[in-house]
Protein backbone atom coordinates (compact mmCIF):
# COMPACT_ATOMS: atom_id res chain seq x y z
CA UNK A 1 0.00 0.00 0.00
CA UNK A 2 1.11 3.80 -0.92
CA UNK A 3 0.38 6.52 0.54
CA UNK A 4 0.73 9.60 -2.09
CA UNK A 5 -0.01 13.23 -2.05
CA UNK A 6 -0.32 15.25 -5.18
CA UNK A 7 0.41 18.69 -5.63
CA UNK A 8 0.57 20.75 -8.71
CA UNK A 9 3.68 18.63 -10.59
CA UNK A 10 4.75 16.91 -7.52
CA UNK A 11 3.56 13.27 -6.48
CA UNK A 12 4.86 12.64 -2.48
CA UNK A 13 5.09 8.69 -2.53
CA UNK A 14 5.37 7.11 1.01
CA UNK A 15 6.57 3.49 0.95
CA UNK A 16 5.85 1.64 3.89
CA UNK A 17 6.79 -2.35 5.04
CA UNK A 18 9.23 -3.62 3.27
CA UNK A 19 10.90 -3.10 -0.70
CA UNK A 20 12.21 -6.80 -1.59
CA UNK A 21 11.85 -8.75 -5.03
CA UNK A 22 8.37 -9.82 -4.14
CA UNK A 23 7.24 -6.21 -2.85
CA UNK A 24 8.80 -5.06 -5.81
CA UNK A 25 6.27 -6.25 -8.84
CA UNK A 26 3.09 -4.96 -6.42
CA UNK A 27 4.76 -1.35 -5.46
CA UNK A 28 6.10 -0.83 -9.29
CA UNK A 29 2.77 -1.71 -10.92
CA UNK A 30 1.00 1.14 -8.43
CA UNK A 31 3.81 3.83 -8.89
CA UNK A 32 3.25 3.25 -12.64
CA UNK A 33 -0.22 3.74 -12.10
CA UNK A 34 -0.15 7.64 -10.63
CA UNK A 35 2.75 8.47 -12.56
CA UNK A 36 0.72 7.94 -15.89
CA UNK A 37 -0.54 11.18 -15.52
CA UNK A 38 2.09 12.87 -17.47
CA UNK A 39 1.68 16.21 -15.45
CA UNK A 40 3.99 14.74 -12.78
CA UNK A 41 7.46 16.02 -12.92
CA UNK A 42 8.50 15.60 -9.57
CA UNK A 43 8.63 12.21 -7.58
CA UNK A 44 9.56 12.16 -3.74
CA UNK A 45 9.81 9.00 -2.54
CA UNK A 46 9.45 8.79 1.57
CA UNK A 47 10.97 6.10 2.90
CA UNK A 48 9.88 6.91 6.93
CA UNK A 49 8.19 4.01 6.79
CA UNK A 50 10.34 1.05 5.12
CA UNK A 51 12.04 -1.40 7.11
CA UNK A 52 13.54 -2.82 4.85
CA UNK A 53 15.27 -3.14 1.40
CA UNK A 54 17.18 -4.96 -0.80
CA UNK A 55 19.07 -4.32 -4.09
CA UNK A 56 15.16 -5.17 -5.98
CA UNK A 57 14.61 -1.28 -4.53
CA UNK A 58 17.13 -0.14 -6.65
CA UNK A 59 15.57 -1.30 -9.73
CA UNK A 60 12.54 -0.32 -8.60
CA UNK A 61 14.47 3.29 -7.99
CA UNK A 62 16.49 3.76 -10.57
CA UNK A 63 13.05 2.41 -13.20
CA UNK A 64 10.78 5.64 -11.98
CA UNK A 65 14.15 7.91 -12.16
CA UNK A 66 14.36 6.98 -16.02
CA UNK A 67 10.58 7.51 -16.33
CA UNK A 68 10.71 11.55 -14.89
CA UNK A 69 14.03 12.13 -16.51
CA UNK A 70 12.44 11.00 -20.33
CA UNK A 71 9.68 13.93 -19.04
CA UNK A 72 12.08 16.25 -17.73
CA UNK A 73 11.68 15.78 -14.61
CA UNK A 74 13.18 14.07 -11.32
CA UNK A 75 13.07 12.05 -8.50
CA UNK A 76 14.24 12.37 -4.87
CA UNK A 77 14.18 10.29 -1.59
CA UNK A 78 13.85 11.80 1.77
CA UNK A 79 14.06 9.77 5.39
CA UNK A 80 15.73 7.14 4.58
CA UNK A 81 17.03 5.12 7.55
CA UNK A 82 20.77 4.17 7.69
CA UNK A 83 20.82 0.67 5.99
CA UNK A 84 19.07 2.08 3.41
CA UNK A 85 20.90 4.80 2.92
CA UNK A 86 24.02 2.23 2.66
CA UNK A 87 22.34 0.58 -0.29
CA UNK A 88 21.77 4.12 -1.55
CA UNK A 89 25.02 5.47 -1.60
CA UNK A 90 26.96 1.69 -2.48
CA UNK A 91 24.88 1.29 -6.08
CA UNK A 92 25.41 4.61 -6.77
CA UNK A 93 22.36 5.97 -6.64
CA UNK A 94 23.33 8.96 -5.13
CA UNK A 95 24.85 10.22 -8.08
CA UNK A 96 21.42 10.49 -10.00
CA UNK A 97 19.00 10.58 -6.98
CA UNK A 98 18.61 13.72 -4.76
CA UNK A 99 18.52 13.05 -1.07
CA UNK A 100 16.21 15.91 0.21
CA UNK A 101 17.07 17.03 4.18
CA UNK A 102 14.62 17.80 6.38
CA UNK A 103 14.93 21.98 5.66
CA UNK A 104 14.31 20.95 1.88
CA UNK A 105 11.62 19.16 2.43
CA UNK A 106 10.16 21.85 4.58
CA UNK A 107 10.46 24.00 1.33
CA UNK A 108 8.74 21.77 -0.64
CA UNK B 1 27.12 -19.53 25.23
CA UNK B 2 28.50 -19.49 21.64
CA UNK B 3 28.62 -23.33 21.04
CA UNK B 4 28.16 -24.66 17.52
CA UNK B 5 24.88 -24.97 15.84
CA UNK B 6 23.22 -25.45 13.06
CA UNK B 7 20.47 -25.24 10.67
CA UNK B 8 18.73 -26.28 7.34
CA UNK B 9 15.46 -25.75 6.05
CA UNK B 10 14.52 -25.78 2.02
CA UNK B 11 11.26 -24.12 0.74
CA UNK B 12 9.68 -23.25 -2.98
CA UNK B 13 11.45 -20.93 -4.87
CA UNK B 14 8.74 -18.39 -4.76
CA UNK B 15 8.57 -14.69 -4.48
CA UNK B 16 6.88 -14.75 -1.15
CA UNK B 17 9.19 -16.99 0.22
CA UNK B 18 12.11 -14.58 0.20
CA UNK B 19 11.06 -13.03 3.72
CA UNK B 20 10.71 -16.01 5.43
CA UNK B 21 14.19 -16.79 4.40
CA UNK B 22 15.81 -13.56 5.86
CA UNK B 23 13.70 -13.77 9.03
CA UNK B 24 14.65 -17.30 9.55
CA UNK B 25 18.26 -16.46 9.27
CA UNK B 26 17.73 -13.80 11.64
CA UNK B 27 16.10 -15.45 14.30
CA UNK B 28 18.52 -18.19 14.18
CA UNK B 29 21.56 -15.04 14.63
CA UNK B 30 19.99 -13.73 17.80
CA UNK B 31 21.47 -16.09 19.85
CA UNK B 32 25.34 -14.38 18.40
CA UNK B 33 23.49 -10.80 20.29
CA UNK B 34 23.90 -9.29 17.25
CA UNK B 35 23.72 -5.40 16.61
CA UNK B 36 20.30 -4.33 14.52
CA UNK B 37 22.70 -2.69 12.23
CA UNK B 38 24.59 -6.27 11.63
CA UNK B 39 21.03 -8.21 11.27
CA UNK B 40 20.26 -5.53 8.72
CA UNK B 41 23.22 -6.67 6.82
CA UNK B 42 22.73 -10.40 7.38
CA UNK B 43 18.68 -10.61 5.94
CA UNK B 44 19.55 -8.31 3.32
CA UNK B 45 22.45 -10.69 1.97
CA UNK B 46 20.10 -13.67 2.32
CA UNK B 47 17.35 -11.82 0.52
CA UNK B 48 20.07 -11.21 -2.29
CA UNK B 49 21.04 -15.02 -2.49
CA UNK B 50 17.52 -15.89 -1.94
CA UNK B 51 16.01 -13.71 -5.22
CA UNK B 52 19.05 -14.73 -7.23
CA UNK B 53 17.52 -18.38 -6.28
CA UNK B 54 13.98 -17.65 -7.66
CA UNK B 55 14.64 -15.23 -10.25
CA UNK B 56 17.67 -16.77 -11.95
CA UNK B 57 18.66 -20.16 -10.56
CA UNK B 58 15.08 -21.23 -11.45
CA UNK B 59 13.92 -18.29 -13.64
CA UNK B 60 10.07 -18.66 -13.04
CA UNK B 61 10.09 -22.46 -12.56
CA UNK B 62 9.14 -24.07 -8.74
CA UNK B 63 12.43 -25.59 -7.24
CA UNK B 64 13.79 -26.44 -3.65
CA UNK B 65 15.76 -23.61 -2.11
CA UNK B 66 17.94 -24.88 0.55
CA UNK B 67 18.56 -22.85 3.19
CA UNK B 68 21.59 -23.53 5.94
CA UNK B 69 23.26 -21.24 8.83
CA UNK B 70 26.14 -22.45 11.00
CA UNK B 71 27.50 -20.81 14.32
CA UNK B 72 31.15 -22.20 14.91
CA UNK B 73 34.33 -20.52 16.01
CA UNK B 74 32.62 -18.28 18.57
CA UNK B 75 31.09 -15.96 16.44
CA UNK B 76 31.27 -16.71 12.87
CA UNK B 77 27.80 -17.21 11.25
CA UNK B 78 27.90 -19.19 7.80
CA UNK B 79 24.93 -19.31 5.67
CA UNK B 80 24.51 -20.85 2.43
CA UNK B 81 21.55 -20.83 -0.13
CA UNK B 82 21.85 -23.57 -2.37
CA UNK B 83 19.30 -24.12 -5.47
CA UNK B 84 19.28 -26.78 -8.21
CA UNK B 85 18.51 -24.74 -10.88
CA UNK B 86 20.00 -23.76 -14.04
CA UNK B 87 23.77 -22.33 -12.74
CA UNK B 88 26.11 -19.94 -14.12
CA UNK B 89 28.30 -20.12 -16.93
CA UNK B 90 30.62 -17.33 -15.58
CA UNK B 91 30.69 -16.83 -11.83
CA UNK B 92 33.12 -13.82 -11.95
CA UNK B 93 31.18 -11.95 -14.51
CA UNK B 94 27.76 -12.67 -12.63
CA UNK B 95 29.24 -10.48 -9.35
CA UNK B 96 29.89 -7.56 -12.06
CA UNK B 97 28.08 -4.73 -10.18
CA UNK B 98 25.36 -4.01 -12.28
CA UNK B 99 25.76 -6.98 -14.73
CA UNK B 100 22.06 -8.62 -15.13
CA UNK B 101 20.63 -11.13 -17.70
CA UNK B 102 17.57 -9.14 -16.95
CA UNK B 103 17.74 -5.64 -17.50
CA UNK B 104 13.78 -5.98 -19.10
CA UNK B 105 13.09 -6.70 -15.28
CA UNK B 106 14.48 -4.06 -13.71
CA UNK B 107 17.05 -6.07 -11.72
CA UNK B 108 19.87 -3.83 -10.65
CA UNK B 109 22.91 -6.23 -10.97
CA UNK B 110 23.98 -5.37 -7.61
CA UNK B 111 23.01 -8.65 -5.73
CA UNK B 112 26.55 -9.75 -5.52
CA UNK B 113 27.86 -6.53 -4.63
CA UNK B 114 25.80 -6.41 -2.14
CA UNK B 115 26.42 -9.47 -0.48
CA UNK B 116 30.18 -8.96 -0.55
CA UNK B 117 29.59 -5.47 1.29
CA UNK B 118 27.71 -6.55 4.06
CA UNK B 119 28.96 -9.78 4.64
CA UNK B 120 33.06 -10.55 5.38
CA UNK B 121 32.86 -13.35 2.69
CA UNK B 122 31.54 -14.82 -0.01
CA UNK B 123 32.11 -17.71 -2.25
CA UNK B 124 29.72 -18.99 -5.15
CA UNK B 125 29.46 -22.22 -6.37
CA UNK B 126 28.00 -22.67 -9.90
CA UNK B 127 27.44 -25.83 -12.48
CA UNK B 128 25.39 -24.78 -15.27
CA UNK B 129 22.39 -27.44 -15.34
CA UNK B 130 22.87 -28.78 -11.97
CA UNK B 131 22.30 -25.24 -9.75
CA UNK B 132 24.56 -22.71 -7.52
CA UNK B 133 25.43 -22.70 -3.93
CA UNK B 134 26.65 -19.21 -2.34
CA UNK B 135 28.33 -19.61 0.59
CA UNK B 136 28.42 -16.19 3.00
CA UNK B 137 29.76 -15.85 6.44
CA UNK B 138 30.19 -12.68 8.82
CA UNK B 139 32.02 -12.57 12.04
CA UNK B 140 28.94 -10.52 14.83
CA UNK B 141 30.80 -8.35 17.12
CA UNK B 142 29.04 -9.95 19.90
CA UNK B 143 27.30 -8.26 22.37
CA UNK B 144 25.13 -5.81 20.65
CA UNK B 145 22.58 -3.45 22.65
CA UNK B 146 18.60 -3.85 21.37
Amino acid sequence: MLRSIRDGDKLLVGLDGELDHFCAQSIRRELDNQLADPGIRQLILDFSGLSFMDSSGIGVILGRYRILRDRGGSVSVIHMNEHVSRIFHMSGMSKVIRQLDKKQEARR
Amino acid sequence: MNQHNEMQTSFLSIAENESFARVVVAAFAVQLRPTVSEIADIKTAVSEAVTNAIVHGYEGTVGQVILRAEIHDKNLLTIEVQDQGKGIADVPQAMEPFYTTHPEQERSGMGFAVMQTFMDDLYVESTPGTGTTVRMSKRIRSGGNW
